[in-house]
């Protein structure tokens, strides 16, 4: 069985004995006369994790969640209920909840009869089963045993394997039916290394919408385990980061940690049309250098940020952000894109069945330019390299964002010089972009990662952009 | 949505106790040679208003049980939102075939059986709040109405957001030990936006208790989120400099938590911490004394046992200064040749004493007389802080005090420092604690850090 809306059909609603006019009786009572738009989401999700710290797998968990979310619009206001019973009556029960934000207003009939088209980015397979226990167990072994290959002053390894089967479908009130069937897998390795009374951390990691043979191919566990290494070990030797504002060149992939905080956010449709952001009422304007270019692009096969359609059964797509240093377009989910008179973008998503969809991002990134990365660090007198980042944060109203280097060295005379300690860099949304002085032709994504988090929500994202110089970021280090 | 009477509510816990003990009977027929579980469930009503008009409604309902089994030496985890009987038997049987496949772990296994909770005292953190969406609605609105009334430069709003839960949970494990209790919290919060010229700046405020009767007003909510909000208005940023710095009593509060994640026994056994090898010698100024409360009437952290069932127990976690105990769980505890201090699952209700290395304690208008010129931290951004060497470097914004007196907002400015030397440097704690939650610390004025600015 491949066709998600029948997967969805026999391990969700056939158990609960429910079929489709059961469905069509439930979104009658939600959407009432009253009520602008309604939907069902149901959910069922899986998830193994191992755990693999002083050399034995020491903990493994399973979990199941089960349940549904039920939503009524009118206006701009929403009524939730949602229960993790799916039984006909606790559902009818959580859909008169629901409806009751608009007060007023009978029943309507609902009739269920298009299928909502999803993409094709991964396929519908259960990655839980795609490896034995047993081989997922000797997978870590062998990421423990490389990165104590490495070095001596290795003294912890921490390694974790996670598999999660995400099947999810939705109803909703203009007669379609849409599910998914989402793999996401994911392998961290975190090692503390000492040499005398010095003692670092280091971590890597990485993970798709795919099966565990993805850690297998091309080396990437064990490539995980070498780089946590590197990284810990070039923060043993590290000086002490300098402060103040000066040039900062970022690598390419994960650093892009920039885009999703400076720019990314301020362009949801929420905060847009609640005109909050410092970004509202901005499209047309130049927010960034030209040759500037940003997407939120959610139909990249496989990748962690991407789905085949979003959690409200809207097909993702590819969305310019800022093109050529020019403000284009905005992040939108069904209820934003009502309000603002515009199309979704297929970037509704939620936590899971017990929270309300909003505008996210997915994986956000910058096209590459012409220039060759090693010319962009010659380029530079003084400044900073970073090459590897922790999250960041920003305040969507103020502008000012932070993200926190992990790995980072100091850039003398147009050299790569000594590795510095870890800092925050702190800048302003609306302004960091025009400060792009060089754009390499190296984009890259991150190696799969990403969790983003918004209203105490959490989702999986994506991140990337080639090697940068900006021009004038304020770096938190202790060396005046 | 159904009101939940005191007999309701017996009736439920009961529910979940049987469950408990059906996860371990599972656990038992299945083979396992210890186990321990648990069972929670959740309820509760969240109405949000924005520009007066009520924005959502959510009625939310979260159940949830988990089970740990253990084969001698190996365990295996598993969880689910689904209480239901087959739900039980998957998840012990789910939890049993990860177990076949975990290693042996020399240190795992229950707590002591003599270590479990005998008397579980009255906490009387139970205060259902019958909330009628109507009132609800009434009062989230006189809330974000006294921000936006604050002052005539709040020109938008992100709302207002009013809350009440329900939470019943229970633990049990196979030394016979199964106990529960109810417990509510309800909350009441806002933010608005300010404009002035070009600058606009958001911020918030809110109130949190187990009892509707001691939350703060939603004037008093409201004004505070407008007096925040309307401060920061015409923020700039500093230049690079050293400086003192005073950390507001919110901000503070996050130091505490970094303090207690060091001391923490899953940090110490993984030499992921900066307070390693620390106990019993001085890790601040002789003046500090911190504390944990774990049975405090009503208290945010109050709870009777930990989540290995060991009885919680008052204690100095720093006296005189010196750091006087680790917070320990079962596990942590053996791998590191301890006692288990009642902490698996953290801390209940930490508290600083207010103090100060010459005077006593200071209240805020003392605190910034002792600042003298320097930084004043009221909010924080990002995660940058490095727990095994203690290195710190974060996003802030403030105000910039000269003489004792708030000169004006600060904002795009860095501090770093490192926590070792920021506890050692630490020179008053203040009495202005003015935030709700389970810790209470006032302000702390911290020797010097480096600020980077333009």
């Amino acid at each position: 069985m491949t066709d998600p809306i029948a997967i969805a059909r026999d391990q969700i609603l056939s158990p609960a004995g429910l079929d489709t006019g059961h469905l069509e009786r439930l979104l009658g009572q939600l959407k009432t006369s009253a009520i602008d738009a309604a939907d069902i989401f149901f959910q069922y999700s899986r998830l193994q994790s191992w755990v693999l710290e002083d050399g034995i797998i020491k903990e493994g968990n399973f979990n199941i969640e089960r349940g549904a979310g039920l939503r009524a619009l009118s206006g701009e206001k929403t009524g939730f209920a949602y229960a993790d019973e799916v039984q006909f009556d606790t559902l009818l029960q959580a859909a008169q909840a629901a409806r009751a934000i608009a007060r007023g207003g009978s029943e309507t009939r609902v009739r269920i009869d298009g299928i909502g088209a999803g993409r094709k980015l991964y396929a519908p397979l259960d990655p839980l089963d795609s490896l034995s226990d047993e081989d997922k167990v000797a997978l870590l072994h062998r990421v423990d045993a490389e990165a104590r290959r490495q070095d001596p002053r290795v003294r912890q390894v921490i390694a974790s394997l996670v598999a999660v089967r995400d099947l999810v479908l939705i109803a909703s009130d203009d007669g379609r039916l849409s599910a998914d069937v989402r793999p996401l897998v994911r392998l961290n390795v975190s090692v503390i290394v000492e040499d005398g009374d010095r003692r670092e951390q280091g971590a890597s990691g990485g993970g798709a919408r795919a099966d565990l043979g993805y850690f297998l191919a091309e080396d990437r566990a064990l490539g995980f385990a070498r780089q946590a290494v590197h990284q810990a070990l070039i923060n043993l030797e590290a000086i002490a980061a300098p402060a103040g504002t000066m040039t900062v060149v970022l690598g390419p992939g994960w650093p892009g940690v920039l885009l999703h905080e400076a720019v990314g956010h301020g362009l949801e449709g929420d905060f847009n049309r609640k005109g909050t952001s410092a970004f509202a009422g901005r499209i047309g304007e130049r927010v960034a250098a030209p040759g500037v270019t940003v997407v939120d692009d959610g139909t990249l096969a496989g990748r962690r940020g991407s789905l085949n359609l979003d959690d409200e059964g809207t097909p993702t797509q590819n969305t310019v952000l800022i093109e050529d240093g020019i403000l284009r377009g905005y992040l939108q989910d069904r209820l934003n894109a009502r309000l603002m008179g515009v199309a979704s973008t297929g970037n509704g998503r939620r936590e899971s069945y017990a929270h309300l969809p909003m505008p996210r991002m997915t994986n956000t990134y910058m096209l590459a330019g012409e220039r060759d990365p090693a010319e962009i660090i010659a380029s530079v007198d003084k400044g900073l390299y970073a090459v590897n980042f922790g999250g960041g944060q920003v305040d969507i109203t103020s502008g000012k964002f932070v993200f926190s280097a992990s790995e980072a060295y100091l850039i003398e005379k147009g050299r790569i010089g000594p590795a510095v300690k870890g800092a925050t860099l702190i800048g302003n949304g609306p302004d960091v972009l025009t400060r792009v002085s060089m754009i390499g032709n190296d984009l890259a994504l991150d190696q799969g990662v990403g969790t983003c988090g918004k209203e105490g929500q959490s989702v999986p994202v994506g991140v990337g952009q080639p090697t940068l110089r900006v021009d004038g970021l304020t770096v938190g280090g202790t060396q005046g | 949505m159904t009101t939940i009477t005191t007999n309701d509510t017996a009736a439920r816990l009961d529910r979940l106790e049987l469950i408990v003990r059906d996860l371990l009977a599972e656990a038992e027929r299945q083979g396992a040679t210890a186990a321990e579980a648990a069972a929670s469930s959740e309820a509760g009503l969240e109405i949000s208003v924005r520009l007066g008009e009520v924005e959502t409604v959510e009625h939310t309902r979260d159940n949830g049980l988990g089970i740990t089994v253990y084969f001698g030496r190996r365990k295996g985890s598993a969880s689910t939102s689904d209480l239901s009987p087959e739900a039980v038997r998957d998840a012990v049987r789910a939890a049993c075939a990860i177990a076949s496949r975990t290693q042996e772990d020399p240190y795992a296994g229950l707590a002591d059986a003599e270590l479990m909770a005998r008397d579980l005292p009255d906490l009387d953190l139970h205060h259902p709040w019958d909330l009628e969406p109507d009132l609800a609605i009434e009062l989230a609105i006189a809330c974000e109405d006294a921000a936006r009334g604050f002052d005539p430069r709040i020109v938008n709003s992100e709302g207002a957001s009013i809350s009440t839960q329900t939470s019943l949970h229970v633990y049990g494990n196979s030394h016979g030990f199964v106990a529960g209790y109810p417990s509510t919290r309800h909350g009441l919060s806002c933010a608005v936006v300010a404009q002035e010229g070009e600058s606009m700046q958001r911020d918030y405020w809110w109130t949190t208790a187990r009892a509707a009767t001691e939350l703060e007003t939603p004037a008093a909510v409201g004004r505070r989120t407008g007096e925040r909000t309307v401060a920061r208005l015409g923020a700039r940023q500093l230049p690079t400099q050293k400086a003192p710095v005073l950390f507001s009593p919110l901000t503070a509060a996050g130091l505490l938590r970094s303090l207690t994640g060091a001391i923490s026994g899953s940090s110490l056994y993984r030499r992921s911490s900066f307070l390693l090898d620390r106990l019993e010698t001085p890790i601040f100024p002789d003046f500090v004394r911190i504390h944990e409360v774990p049975h405090l009437p009503r208290g945010l952290g109050s709870a009777p046992f930990d989540g290995d069932g060991v009885a919680t127990q008052a204690k100095d976690l720093v006296s005189q200064g010196i750091l006087r105990t680790y917070l320990l769980d079962a596990y942590s505890a053996r791998r590191l040749g301890l006692r288990t201090t009642g902490n698996a699952g953290g801390v209940h209700n930490l508290r600083i004493e207010p103090c100060s290395v010459e005077t006593g304690p200071l209240d805020r208008a003392g605190m910034l007389q002792a600042l003298g010129t320097g930084l004043l931290v009221t909010e924080l951004l990002g995660h940058g802080t490095n727990p095994v060497t203690g290195d710190y470097s974060r996003g802030a914004a403030g105000f910039w005090v000269e003489k004792g007196e708030i000169a004006y907002p600060v904002e795009e400015i860095t501090i770093a420092g490192n926590l070792k030397d920021m506890f050692l440097g630490l020179i008053a704690v203040g009495d202005d604690c003015d935030f709700p939650g389970s810790t209470r610390t006032g302000s702390w004025l911290i020797r010097e850090m480096t600020i980077a600015g333009d």
